[in-house]
């Protein structure tokens, strides 16, 4: 309850409930207040049709119900094998996004721990014969381990210093999976070098088959489902507490470390939680490809999958969704553009970052008032904005 | 084991070409230029493509001939290097580091697929090889030509290194990276600094492209890659921003190499060089001649 009879919930929130008072009627004419400003506009006050909708909450429904049309409107298996990277993708996209767009840390080796995925998951289900998906929670404690021996050692350095060592650690992943020639008690050839994991088992759910090849409408919605959820996991991750606290840190770390954040952790859960995303999109494309060579962790790889997050827009989730898309299937649609298309990812780069720091589809800057009555009351919410708690006088 | 010692000196010695521009373009602007290991590969090829174009006239490989193509392929590699910084760095100077990172890895992308376009994506082999009589000192082969090689390298960083300490437009440097905005008050010209430095960073990483290319044959359109990555590790090592830093550093990882690559193989020499790279960050994040710096705010 407002402790001021009559004067509106509009007040502002700096108030000292002390202090002498202007008349009441002052904060209703008209007056905008800073909470005023935090919430969006009712009407269409500069908001043309394309930005509502945009900024629709069932955006995501419906993105979800064109992946799912998708495949009945051009069936081929060329179409639905480039869908099927295309998701893979975003999944790389979506984990890399937490790390560069929430966090702002920029990883330039992102590709190692898509590799790690591969690699464990692919190795041991030949080995073991396991299907490919019981490997996940192996694949995503590797993913950990990786990101605490990366990040752990790392992350308190500065900024410039990290993208150098992760673009170092992705060279010594993909050189050491280069290296090194394992073979079964069987002696079935289980990571042979150069050559990599070959024979790998496609996707399976109980008796089901979703092989690429075999049945190629369950494998793309098989990793449909994977993607969504992951994407829904990263959605929500960024707009919790955890979100808040990365993107504090990628807006001024110090003010963040002042403010309470305990920064080195916060990071490495970004660098962890990056890393477990790249690591399932690695299960995913071993099951696809069944087969997974060093070549396929290179450099370049990393560079795609930072051009799809700067592309559409760091830390925007829709933005960064569509980069992957675009990023992964324009390959695929422009074969002929050929040796042009890396340099035009390059020249892209650069553009956007000069003209377009925010990507295609950025992030809103305001974010969105919870509505009041969907909220769950807790002590504070059950008040109206304006009641501050009496603030605390200092002897 | 002197013969691994001399190996690490001679590797070095182009580290510490690469490194010194990126350290003192660290140093000046606080960006890491991710392109300039391709500078390094563009050096490479500029040299090739003005040794196949004079053709006969310097089959028979002499130095001299080299040392002008070498010189040349310098004010190529310069000039590029403040256009780059003009075109794709100076736009992003005052944008948070993460843009200008990002800039610089797409900078990097254009160089090396740009080359591929022009020149073809397969390693070119260098018209020029530098083969010579070897001398034995204490167990050691010791070709000539690596002597020479070495004493250019030498050479441009003690000229460097005069022309920093020395010259009115070192000190201006220096004083920019220390405090760009006053420099500014003071009438400092500081963008045409910056230009300068790009311009003689990228000159030296020219040169050690040129010589690499001549003394180890071959050049290919990604060979600026692995060492952009290794002369930064250097730089760290010597402590990012110093420039005796840069040349200690080079030196110290060359030797390391090479003593990595006798003990280890050669197929972990980049391995190893990056788990150093990575426990001396831990250890020691500053360098060994780095003095602590503060992240601005």
């Amino acid at each position: 309850m407002s402790p001021f009879p009559g004067v509106p919930t509009e007040q502002p929130p700096d108030s000292d409930p002390g202090a002498p008072q202007p008349p009441a009627s002052a904060w209703v004419a008209g007056t905008e207040t800073a909470v005023d400003r935090l919430r969006p506009k009712p009407a269409a006050t500069g908001d043309n049709f394309l930005t509502k909708a945009l900024q629709n909450r069932y955006l995501g429904w419906a993105a979800l119900g064109i992946a799912i049309i998708a495949p009945f409107v051009d069936g081929s298996s060329f179409a639905i094998g480039v869908m099927t990277n295309a998701l893979i993708f975003v999944m790389l996209a979506v984990g890399l996004n937490i790390v560069v767009g929430y966090c702002g840390l920029l990883d330039l080796g992102f590709a190692a721990f898509y590799a790690i995925g591969a690699y464990v998951s692919g190795s041991v289900a030949k080995l073991l014969e396991w299907p490919i998906l019981a490997t996940i929670p192996l694949v995503l404690a590797a993913a950990i381990v990786a990101g605490v021996v990366i990040g752990g050692p790392t992350l308190r350095l500065r900024s410039d210093y990290l993208a150098i060592v992760t673009l170092g650690f992705g060279e010594i992943i993909r050189i050491t999976a280069n290296n090194i020639t394992v073979t079964s008690p069987t002696q079935m050839p289980i990571i042979s070098g150069p050559s990599g994991i070959y024979g790998i088992p496609s996707l399976s759910f109980g008796g089901l088959d979703l092989g690429p090849v075999s049945n190629p409408l369950g494998s793309y919605f098989a990793t449909l489902l994977i993607v969504a959820i992951g994407v829904l996991i990263a959605s929500r991750l960024g707009r919790g507490k955890l979100g808040r606290a990365w993107r504090f840190i990628r807006e001024d770390e110090d003010a963040a470390e002042a403010m309470g954040i305990h920064t080195y952790t916060v990071k490495l859960a970004a660098y962890i939680a990056g890393a477990m995303f790249g690591g399932v999109a690695g299960i995913l494309w071993a099951a696809k490809q069944t087969a997974v060579s060093p070549t396929d962790f290179q450099f370049l790889y990393s560079a795609l999958i930072l051009m799809a997050v700067v592309l559409g827009g760091m830390g925007s989730i829709p933005g960064v969704i569509l980069g992957a898309i675009v990023i992964s299937a324009l390959p695929d649609l422009l074969t002929g553009a050929g040796a042009w298309r890396y340099v035009i990812f390059g020249v892209l780069l650069i553009v956007v970052m000069i003209f377009r720091p925010q990507g295609l589809w950025p992030h809103r800057a305001v974010e969105r008032v919870r509505r009041r009555l969907r909220s769950r009351s807790g002590p504070y919410d059950a008040e109206p904005p304006g009641s501050a708690r009496p603030p605390v006088v200092a002897p | 084991m002197t013969q691994l010692i001399w190996n690490g000196i001679f590797i070095g010695a182009f580290y510490a070409l690469v490194a010194l521009g990126y350290s003192m373009v660290y140093g000046i602007i606080k960006l890491l230029n991710f392109a300039h290991g391709d500078i390094y590969m563009l050096g490479a090829f500029g040299g090739f493509a003005m040794l196949t174009a004079f053709g006969g006239s310097v089959a028979g490989g002499s130095i001299v001939a080299l040392l002008i193509v070498l010189v040349l392929s310098m004010l190529g590699t310069g000039m590029f290097g403040v256009v780059l910084e003009r075109v794709a760095y100076r736009p992003v100077r005052t944008a948070p580091r993460l843009n200008a990172l990002i800039t610089a890895v797409g900078a990097s992308f254009t160089i090396e697929y740009g080359t591929s376009l022009v020149a073809g994506p397969n390693p070119e082999v260098y018209p020029v090889q530098l083969s010579g009589s070897a001398l034995h000192v204490l167990d050691a082969h010791i070709n000539i030509q690596q002597i020479v090689l070495v004493g250019i390298a030498v050479a441009l960083m003690i000229a460097m290194n005069l022309w920093v300490l020395r010259t009115r437009s070192g000190r201006a440097m220096r004083a920019i990276s220390q405090d760009p905005k006053a420099c500014l008050y003071m009438g400092v010209n500081v963008d045409g600094v910056i230009s300068w430095a790009f311009f003689i960073g990228s000159a030296l990483a020219g040169a050690a492209g040129v010589m690499a290319g001549a003394y180890f044959g071959t050049v290919n359109f990604l060979m600026g890659f692995i060492i952009g990555l290794k002369a930064f590790t250097a730089a760290v090592i010597g402590g990012i921003g110093n420039i005796p830093g840069a040349v200690l550093g080079g030196i110290l990882l060359g030797l390391l190499e090479s003593f990595g690559t006798a003990w280890l193989g050669g197929q972990w020499r980049d391995v190893f060089t990056f788990v150093v790279l990575i426990l001396l960050l831990t250890v020691r994040p500053t360098g060994l001649l780095g003095e602590r710096v503060t992240e601005r705010v």
